[in-house]
């Protein structure tokens, strides 16, 4: 009998692929607009836009694989009140609507309206996993923050990726608002850790917690921010730097990703605030085995 | 309105599973699966050690997180409190098993039984394939509270209509009752102890007390 918080079983490596292919895609068709817009380059847009829908797509495919039910997957549509996973499958024909029709298209209006469709994806995804009450490492609200950082931070990273592959370098303002992106999800991460241990919570979530952290702001935070300012303000020869920023940004946000919620989550438990008392005992503290406090 | 609870004197627990397996053979739960558990918690240290027996499951919650982010509306609160799932809704999407603080819900995806792949008569002839790969979890004993209703007897007090881990219990551990009538056995059981509901602090409103000392 487990008394201990223990690793939940329920959502898997399949789960991860729901957020690690939806933040990554939301990221992806809200930067290639952006490039759209501000670059005016059409052709970048309509590959870049099917790359992201791809990655939501398969986010989904993720989800789907993982429900013991699946032809009765439209249920998911019934409980908009207050489930952010139904939120978030009603947001998602509109995303892929609108992104049709911008890749289609090749950017205009659309690609704007697919943008702020993707905003509300990935917002809703990073609440349906802060909703989930019974993980303390994912009910943590500072987790929204993190998981719209780490979305961001992806589709910038993949945005450079994409644009050196298609036309040999970024805009120089898509590495500064990759950069930018980085900074923001390292003090998201900061802050979410942070409040993880202040507040207590499992020993083993704040164990895999820390192993990956060391990793994360080196190989993740530290090594592309580096690999950016290179690129940006030493000199031009360097901006081959910019796609393996951008590769490693993306990279280390799925890594995150699957550590959050297939290697942190563990359960809450059980405790007593207080034990029973037999015959002419005193009260006797409770307990809460497996809590840092 | 009625809201039905449970209370657990954990002063008296002997954690002899009694209704554990009660409630697996009345609710025909397969291996693995077990709405009702008696937890077994040592602590402190030697010479002053303590051993606790605590009773779990679902809680019914009066506002229970499992509801709110069900996203086909399969999990649902009945007037009376009771927190339940239709089966032919549920996707299996295991959202509400990990919205739930309390580890109360399960979800099966390979049919087991006790011998290994053969089941037995009585597995075989209560087996319900409409609790695969779906969420279940302990209903109270919906079957005898609705019966309560239609007859008039009184759960938690009648033995037809109460659940079977309480029916069960050989040391007058477990309670069930009506929480807004005064008169029940649990409000009267509660005004008389003192007692406390597990997590409490994370704001579902458990329906399960656990009394630990006399007032």
């Amino acid at each position: 009998m487990r008394i201990m918080p223990w690793h939940q079983s329920n959502w898997d490596a399949r789960a991860a692929g729901n957020f690690i292919g939806g933040g990554s895609g939301t990221g992806l068709l809200i930067f290639a607009a952006l490039v759209a817009l501000l670059n005016g380059s059409p052709a970048d847009y309509r590959w870049q836009a099917v790359v992201a829908l791809i990655f939501i797509a398969a986010g989904l495919l993720c989800v789907l694989a993982e429900i013991g039910r699946p032809f009765r997957a439209l249920n998911v549509f019934l409980h908009p009140q207050t489930s952010w996973m139904t939120r978030e499958a009603m947001v998602a024909p509109l995303l892929f609507g609108s992104g049709a029709i911008a890749a289609w298209q090749n950017g205009g209006t659309f690609s704007a309206i697919a943008a702020l469709f993707a905003l509300g994806y990935l917002y809703c995804q990073a609440r349906m996993l802060a909703a989930a009450k019974g993980i303390p490492a994912w009910r943590e609200p500072k987790l929204i923050p993190l998981l719209i950082s780490t979305g961001l931070v992806e589709g910038a990273g993949l945005a450079t990726l994409l644009a050196a592959l298609s036309s040999g370098v970024a805009p120089r303002w898509l590495a500064g608002a990759l950069l930018a992106a980085l900074i923001l999800r390292r003090l998201s991460w900061k802050m979410y850790h942070a409040a993880l241990e202040q507040q207590g919570a499992p020993k083993q979530t704040l164990e895999v917690l820390a192993r990956f952290g060391v990793r994360f702001s080196t190989y993740g935070q530290s090594i592309p921010e580096m690999l950016i300012v290179a690129a940006l303000f030493i000199g031009s020869e360097l901006v081959w730097l910019l796609p393996l920023a951008g590769a490693a940004a993306a990279f280390s946000g799925w890594a995150l990703k699957f550590t959050i919620v297939a290697r942190a989550a563990y359960n809450q438990g059980y405790a007593l605030p207080v034990l029973p008392i037999r015959g002419q005992g005193q009260p006797i503290p409770g307990v809460k085995p497996g809590w840092s406090k | 309105m009625t809201r039905y609870i449970m209370t657990a004197d954990l002063r008296r627990c002997i954690g002899c599973q009694t209704c554990t397996a009660a409630c697996r053979q009345t609710n025909a739960t397969p291996p693995g699966v077990q709405w009702r558990q008696v937890l077994d918690i040592e602590s402190g240290e030697f010479p002053d050690v303590h051993r606790s027996f605590v009773p779990v499951g679902c809680q019914h919650c009066g506002d229970p997180p499992c509801l709110h982010v069900c996203p086909t509306t399969a999990t649902y609160q009945r007037d009376d409190g009771l927190v339940e799932v239709d089966y032919d809704k549920c996707i299996g999407c295991g959202y509400c098993a990990v919205a739930c603080p309390y580890q109360a819900r399960h979800i099966t995806h390979r049919v087991a039984f006790a011998y290994g792949g053969e089941p037995m008569a009585s597995e075989s002839a209560r087996f319900d394939a409409r609790r695969m790969s779906v969420a279940t979890k302990c209903t109270f004993c919906m079957d005898r509270i609705d019966a309560a209703r239609e007859n008039g007897q009184t759960p938690g007090v009648d033995p037809e209509v109460t659940p079977a881990c309480v029916n069960s219990c050989i040391a007058g551990v477990l309670s069930f009752g009506d929480r807004e009538d005064p008169n029940s056995n649990v409000s009267q059981l509660l005004s008389a102890t003192q007692h406390f509901r597990m997590h409490e602090e994370l704001g579902t409103d458990p329906g399960f007390y656990y009394i630990w000392d006399k007032k």
